[in-house]
């Protein structure tokens, strides 16, 4: 009897069903309408970026809700993983099908987001507080620059690479170029598509819940909540903090991976601080600590823009006030208070209407 | 002789960073929190100046003054509206909320003034300064550069005394030190807090002006990425202190000067970026910060 297992269902495992069951609903709901041609064309552009959004907002979450440090170079993540994984899936091209090509893609795609995780962790994770900030800051501006001044071509000799100018590589005319400095990669073939999005999701969703309901995850929460007690009790700071932020640089890579090959060119300048700055922001507005809230705010406010259309030049002023006043109206704590006792009064009375009749 | 042509720059373009990072390591101090609008802040300032020395012709140093009245009631305003509120909040919230206050500030300049960048007029050559030349023409500075770093000196000299020798300086470290035992003490916290904010934006109202006269495009943008510079050169000398921020911001501008000059233009932000990444795992409150234990 399905209905009264899942009654008897531990909170946490029916909680974590009911994030899967409201990704899996949007996927049929956008396919039963695009099947059905209600949806508009400039929405179909933006599924696969919210996909993409999505998982940067869970696996930033799981940097800043679980471990409690605040990373703003999410996006230096996400854009190593998608030159990584575009790289690789421009330079096997034809020569390889489609069906071994891109996972392989993703798979190297996060790979190398995991090892800058790796680098930038180590040394940042003894630091905390804003100081991790500042330098997770830092470090998104590095990748964005260094891959701004990189060049690679391919001809019949090799690679061919330089960090000045694309004529210092000396190739053959027949070259191509594989990445030209601040142009990026040009000539993608693009292979994101919504259904791919949403089976990613759905991955990262399984390992990132599971992470979290595991030891690992508890010793990460218990770093978070008191650092000195979680050391007396014998948890290694350091492997623990170093595994949460890793895998949220991992996913970051699969998400820069889905982002990439949606569009036909990648520049580095498009994940700057403004993009890891827009990650935290969905996970501030869905939460800290809440998956599901990142899941939602990603989504809504990713299609709030496209929506806000519209009133062209004002959508980013009113994203800016629905920003201010949404922070305010929910962590001010008078306006909590105040909003607790309006609930009480209107509650209040209710009862009293009950009592009455 | 171009060696010290690079380094005076650096050193000007410095000032400018340490201007704004007085801003930032103040407000942190006090307020323990990340102002980000601090950069969009110097922007609306120096729109002040463009219109009123640039368009209405208005005495420079005048317009300075304007641009440093109308910065500082906006700094005031936005603390009031925005962050009063969040005193109490998760710091992450007043982050969010700062971010918010800075796009809100770049749209509405991008509204008024549209997006299109505008070429500023310098104020230093307004007042008829002539650049300074030595060593039979060897050696060209600047005037901009001149006034930059002596007005930085003169600003940095005063706010250590303001602070150290006057009572409302007394009550931000105080506040500072330990918000809740100065409100026991009869420090009024929020009049503090207040005016720190109204010296932050003042301060970022002649930085404004500096830096557009030295580079002399401005756009809704203009104030971003020196602010985000300038907090990275408040950390590098450790937040909270004034000398360091002066000693950050010079640092930061004359190796961005010279890594420009002598490796590469396009790398020259990164290597910026990768010294602070390097001080602060060596030194980890960053060089003039002070180390704070924790006690169980």
């Amino acid at each position: 009897m399905p209905l009264s297992r899942l009654k008897h269902m531990k909170k946490t495992t029916r909680s974590n069903l009911i994030t899967f069951a409201i990704v899996i609903v949007f996927y049929l709901v956008v396919q039963i309408l695009s099947g059905a041609g209600v949806t508009s064309r400039s929405f179909e552009g933006q599924l696969v970026p919210i996909c993409a959004y999505v998982m940067l907002a869970i696996s930033l979450n799981l940097t800043v809700g679980f471990l409690g440090e605040l990373s703003l170079g999410h996006a230096g993540f996400m854009s190593v993983g998608a030159f990584s994984g575009v790289l690789l899936w421009t330079v096997l091209g034809d020569s390889v099908p489609v069906y071994v090509a891109l996972p392989l893609a993703f798979i190297v795609g996060g790979v190398v987001a995991g090892i800058f995780g790796v680098i930038v962790g180590v040394p940042v994770l003894r630091l905390s507080g804003d100081y991790l900030a500042i330098v997770t800051l830092a470090f998104g501006e590095i990748i964005k620059n260094i891959i701004n001044a990189c060049y690679l071509g391919i001809d019949e000799n090799g690679l061919h690479f330089s960090m000045t100018d694309a004529t210092s590589l000396g190739m053959e005319p027949d070259g191509k170029m594989l990445i030209n400095g601040a142009m990026g990669i040009t000539g993608i073939q693009k292979a994101s598509t919504f259904t791919i999005g949403i089976v990613l999701v759905l991955i990262t969703l399984i390992v990132i819940l599971n992470m979290i309901n595991s030891r690992t995850g508890r010793a990460v929460m218990a770093i978070r909540d008191n650092e000195i007690a979680a050391q007396s009790v014998g948890i290694n700071l350091t492997r623990y903090k170093l595994t949460a932020f890793v895998m949220s640089a991992v996913f970051a890579g699969f998400a820069g991976v889905l982002y990439g090959l949606n569009y036909s060119s990648l520049v580095a300048s498009r994940f700057d601080y403004n993009t890891s700055i827009q990650i935290l922001v969905f996970v501030v507005l869905g939460g800290i600590g809440s998956i599901r809230g990142s899941i939602i705010a990603a989504a809504l406010l990713t299609v709030l823009p496209e929506v806000l259309r519209g009133l062209q030049d004002y959508r980013m002023l009113i994203y800016a006030i629905v920003l201010i006043v949404v922070m305010i109206f929910n962590q001010s704590p008078q306006i909590v208070a105040w909003r607790k006792r309006i609930v009480a009064r209107f509650t209040g009375k209710k009862d009293e209407k009950k009592g009455v009749a | 002789m171009q060696f010290l042509s690079y380094l005076i720059s650096g050193i000007s373009l410095g000032s400018v960073y340490a201007l704004i990072a007085l801003g930032y390591t103040m407000v942190y101090g006090i307020a323990k929190m990340l102002n980000f609008a601090h950069g969009d802040i110097i922007m609306i300032g120096s729109y002040v100046i463009f219109f009123a020395f640039g368009s209405f012709g208005m005495n420079p140093i005048l317009s300075v003054i304007l641009s440093m009245v109308v910065c500082t009631i906006l700094g005031v305003t936005i603390e009031r509206v925005a962050y009063r509120p969040l005193r109490e909040a998760p710091s992450l919230a007043v982050l969010i909320t700062a971010i918010g206050v800075s796009y809100l500030l770049q749209q509405v300049a991008q509204l008024l003034w549209s997006a299109n960048p505008k070429s500023f007029q310098s104020i230093v050559t307004g007042i008829g300064l002539k650049p300074l030349v030595l060593f039979d023409g060897q050696l060209t500075i600047s005037a901009e550069a001149i006034v930059t770093i002596i007005a930085c000196v003169i600003i940095m000299v005063a706010l250590t005394a303001f602070v150290n020798h006057t009572v409302p300086g007394h009550a931000m470290l105080a506040v500072s030190e330990d918000r809740g035992a100065a409100q026991l003490m009869g420090v009024n916290v929020n009049g503090t807090i207040a005016l720190t904010f109204a010296i932050g934006s003042a301060l970022a109202a002649v930085a404004g002006a500096l830096l557009c006269s030295s580079y002399p495009t401005l756009s809704p943008t203009t104030g971003a990425m020196p602010g985000i510079k300038a907090f990275v050169a408040a950390v590098f000398g450790g937040i909270g202190s004034i000398p360091g921020a002066f000693l950050g911001g010079v640092l930061l501008g004359v190796i961005e000067n010279l890594s420009k000059a002598y490796i590469s233009t396009q790398l020259s932000d990164a290597i910026v970026f990768l010294v602070l990444i390097v001080v602060l795992v060596v030194k980890p409150t960053g060089l003039l910060g002070k180390k704070i234990n924790v006690k169980v």
